[in-house]
């Protein structure tokens, strides 16, 4: 690597927001070619901080120092001029323009071009995705790309204007195990130019994997800071919520003799997967995984009617039902949590009681067909209590929340319908390592009442640890079904991409 | 399919030409009379104002938003205009007129700019409230009285019996086409090869997006509203020509069909799509519909249900596409999250 050489710094940062400390003060320096791993939960200020350093944000005090230079806060054109690029969680990118366009877009603006040109822009692109040595069809509307070429889009538009530093909010949320690779193929590459790269995560592995330094914020503050190969996934994981997480196994054998709750048998969609068996047991809870495309969701989305299954057949409770819409699935007692909850299962502008409510409002009718607003209320603040959603009280919109307490209103809004199957499709996406236990836990809890769980997830070791069977598809097929202590991580992944 | 999807367009254009190919067939096997020179020249006639109406819906529907004060801007920098010419017995040429009309209505355009811009308020309720607003201080400020033909600025009138082609007992080819399609070029031109233009598309697509790249969004946005406020009003001054008359209570009542046409010509009611030869078509289908239902033997009464039908079966059409596209393999994981 090149000489250490410091292409940014932030000094005693202070941010706060209408009386709330988001930011205590905190410090980080860049240096050129180095991977920078931000770790914090959310609400740790890894956030605010970013949108100081790229100038979206004004710091109350403290001082940003980039190439020598120091200034009191940045502006965004200022901070993309000085080669500051930030990659969102959700790419910021046009989804009605193609990508040439996407990627040409900032570097066109930071030149202040007047005429736009099909052939420069073209060229632009392919320069970028020639020198990461990348294959994306350059001529497609973004909102046709997949979420993994949107993100690496996303990256050449990053590097297209010569990104000094390059910031990475959750590069890895919505990738599957072997995108993750190729993005980190793709972020050496950065590395070796002399790009630092700032990598905010709370996939521990990942980022022990990839990252030369780790900086861990807590509250406002950094708890830890140094040297990534001085630190263990749990001793960050620890650093990160103050207390210890473990990645044990977490359930106990089923019992065994239980009449199932729900029998899939040789279900099948064409064109989407075929042939798929199972068993649910009340108290259990099934794990589904698989790479993006292998089929994981449509299973799901077959199960609850979103695109029915043409051929098998779903036997709940005894009765074979026939699942030809979402409704039917409702009315068998199966509950579904989507996995793009923001724009799914919620009404951001409403309360957290409005959205709780929202799907059994039925059950809340009284004898002259209102709402029977005492026994709303009621349950309403036992659910709040009970999934310890971290908000001022139930009044609070839905847009307030973080990703985690906001993926526990959409788990409250099916658990308060009472189903009988719960199936969540990758319950823990964009979700810190706290709260994702801590949604775990409800589901083990909710398990143990006697409800059937079914979880879709490519979060490996959250599976490892909280199911009683993991089923793992690839290519629309079941090719293994893992029992108890035969569930581990290895064996896994090695099957899901065999 | 290749061939299909180019030829349908990236905005189901080719969807819409065929449309108006098979509605003239059928007009034309309905009535001898349909295809005559006449027609043709009629149907050119009437879309002049509607076109460039539509241009400026185009672009503030490609930013994302509805602008229904167009119309209300087109007519009182037309009017007023004219009406200080004519009492002022001044006349300053047609391109003083076209001046000093296109200032005024940018000046509304600022108006409605600096309010959707600044207060990143919802467009659609902003642009009401100018219409009433606009209209209002047109009649009670401005005037409320019709000004004949004879009252008319001379360099009006001139331009009002300026014609291009000249069919005697067939009818003319209006001159005022010329200045229309330079115009339509323009936009064209604006829109497709000025980062201006592709600005306006960005913003869109995602205005935070737009935001972050750097885009100076409420320069952009103040910047469009000028613009589509200057189109207003030289689409008002050429309504003026062609009707050879100036009525402060004409125009206002006209934009939905306006906006009906672009929706029509492929231009997506969310931001982000549209263009400027599906707009043209759109416009062309409307007319179309609007001249010739008479000719064929139904009623001008179901002029109205004609082109209500119209637009719902086109932003139906749109609607199945864009489900078509969502369809695409990659994107079997999103569906859930679309479904």
């Amino acid at each position: 690597m090149s000489p250490a050489h410091t292409v940014l710094e932030v000094r005693d940062i202070v941010k706060t927001y209408g009386g709330v400390r988001a930011l205590g003060g905190v410090s980080l320096s860049l240096e050129a070619g180095e991977v920078h791993c931000l770790a914090g939960e959310n609400g740790s200020g890894k956030s605010t901080l970013i949108k100081i350093i790229s100038g979206v944000e004004r710091p109350d005090s403290g001082t940003i120092t980039i190439d020598g230079e120091t200034h009191t806060h940045t502006t965004p054109t200022g901070a993309i001029r000085a080669g500051i690029q930030v990659i969102y969680q959700d790419f910021s990118l046009f989804p009605n323009l193609t990508a040439a366009e996407n990627i040409a877009m900032l570097s066109e603006l930071a030149d202040r071009r007047k005429l736009s040109s099909r052939r420069r822009i073209r060229a632009a692109a392919e320069r970028i995705v020639a020198d990461l040595g990348l294959n994306i069809d350059l001529d497609a509307d973004v909102e046709h790309l997949s979420v993994a070429d949107r993100q690496l889009i996303a990256i050449c538009r990053a590097l297209v204007g010569e990104a000094r530093v390059l910031i990475m909010d959750e590069p890895t949320t919505a990738l599957t195990h072997s995108e993750v690779k190729r993005l980190f193929t793709i972020v050496r590459r950065l590395q070796d130019r002399g790009v630092a790269v700032v990598f905010v995560s709370h996939k521990l592995d990942e980022v022990l994997q990839i990252s030369q330094r780790v900086t861990v914020l807590r509250n406002g503050e950094v708890v830890e800071s140094g040297l990534a190969s001085e630190y263990t996934g749990r001793a960050i994981a620890k650093a990160m919520t103050g207390r210890d997480v473990s990645e044990e196994r977490l359930v106990d054998e089923l019992p065994d003799g239980r009449e199932p709750l729900m029998v899939v048998e040789g279900l099948g969609r064409k064109g989407a997967f075929a042939d798929v068996s199972f068993t649910l047991r009340p108290g259990e809870i099934l794990g589904i995984t698989g790479l993006l495309g292998s089929g994981r969701s449509e299973i799901a989305e077959a199960i609850f009617g979103v695109a029915p299954a043409d051929t098998g057949t779903v036997t709940i409770g005894g009765r074979t039902r026939r699942i030809r819409s979402i409704k039917d699935a409702v009315r068998a007692g199966i509950g579904y949590v989507p996995e793009d909850r923001l724009t799914q299962g919620l009404f951001l502008e409403k309360s957290i009681a409005d959205n709780m409510v929202a799907a059994s409002l039925d059950s809340y009718r009284n004898k002259a067909f209102l709402l029977d607003g005492k026994r709303i209320a009621r349950s309403m603040a036992d659910l709040f209590r009970r999934l310890r959603i971290k908000a001022p009280n139930v009044q609070a919109p839905v847009r307030s929340l973080s990703g985690g307490n906001a993926q526990r209103v959409v788990i409250a809004k099916w658990l308060d319908r009472k189903p009988n199957i719960l199936m969540l499709n990758g319950p823990t996406v964009g979700v810190d390592i706290g709260s994702k236990e801590e949604i775990f836990a409800i589901l083990r809890e909710q398990a143990a009442n006697g409800m059937g769980i079914i979880v879709i997830s490519d979060d490996i070791p959250e599976l490892v640890s909280s199911c009683h069977r993991v089923l793992i598809v690839r290519a629309g097929h079941v090719v293994a079904e893992v029992v108890g202590d035969d569930i581990d991580v290895d064996g896994i992944q090695e099957r899901m991409t065999a | 399919m290749d061939i299909l999807r180019r030829l349908r367009g990236a905005n189901n254009e080719g969807v819409l030409a065929a449309v108006i190919i098979v509605v003239a067939i059928a007009m034309a096997l309905a009535s001898p009379a349909f295809f005559t020179p006449s027609t043709f020249f009629g149907l050119v006639r009437s879309s002049l104002v509607p076109l460039i109406f539509a241009l400026g819906v185009l672009l503030v529907m490609i930013s994302g938003g509805i602008d229904v004060s167009f119309p209300a801007i087109a007519i009182f920098a037309a009017y007023t205009t004219v009406q200080w010419s004519s009492q002022a017995s001044f006349d300053p040429t047609l391109v003083g007129i076209f001046a000093i009309a296109i200032v005024i209505g940018a000046l509304w355009g600022l108006v409605n700019g600096v309010v959707i811009a600044r207060f990143r308020l919802p467009t659609l309720i902003v642009t009401l409230g100018t219409q009433g607003i606009i209209k209002g201080i047109l009649l009670t400020y401005i005037g409320s009285a019709y000004i004949s033909a004879a009252k008319l600025p001379p360099s009006i009138s001139d331009a009002g019996d300026a014609h291009l082609v000249d069919i005697p007992g067939a009818g003319y080819l209006h001159g005022m086409l010329i200045p229309v399609v330079i115009v339509v070029v323009a936009v064209w031109w604006m829109l497709k090869h000025t980062t201006f233009g592709r600005s306006i598309f960005a913003i869109g697509g995602d205005i935070e997006a737009a935001r972050r790249v750097g885009i100076k969004v409420v320069r952009t946005q103040i910047l469009l509203y000028v613009l589509v406020g200057a189109l207003a009003a030289f689409g008002g001054v050429i309504s003026v020509i062609l009707g050879k008359n100036a009525n402060p209570q004409s125009l206002v009542g006209t934009e939905l069909d306006i906006i009906a046409a672009v929706v029509l010509g492929g231009a997506s009611i969310f931001g982000g799509r549209g263009s400027v030869f599906g707009t043209v078509l759109g416009v062309v289908l409307v007319q179309l519909i609007n001249n010739n239902l008479v000719l064929i033997g139904i009623p001008s009464t179901w002029q109205r249900a004609a082109v209500g039908a119209l637009l719902i079966i086109g932003v139906s059409i749109q609607a199945l596409a864009a489900l078509r596209d969502r369809r695409k393999p990659v994107l079997l994981e999103e569906e859930v999250s679309r479904a």
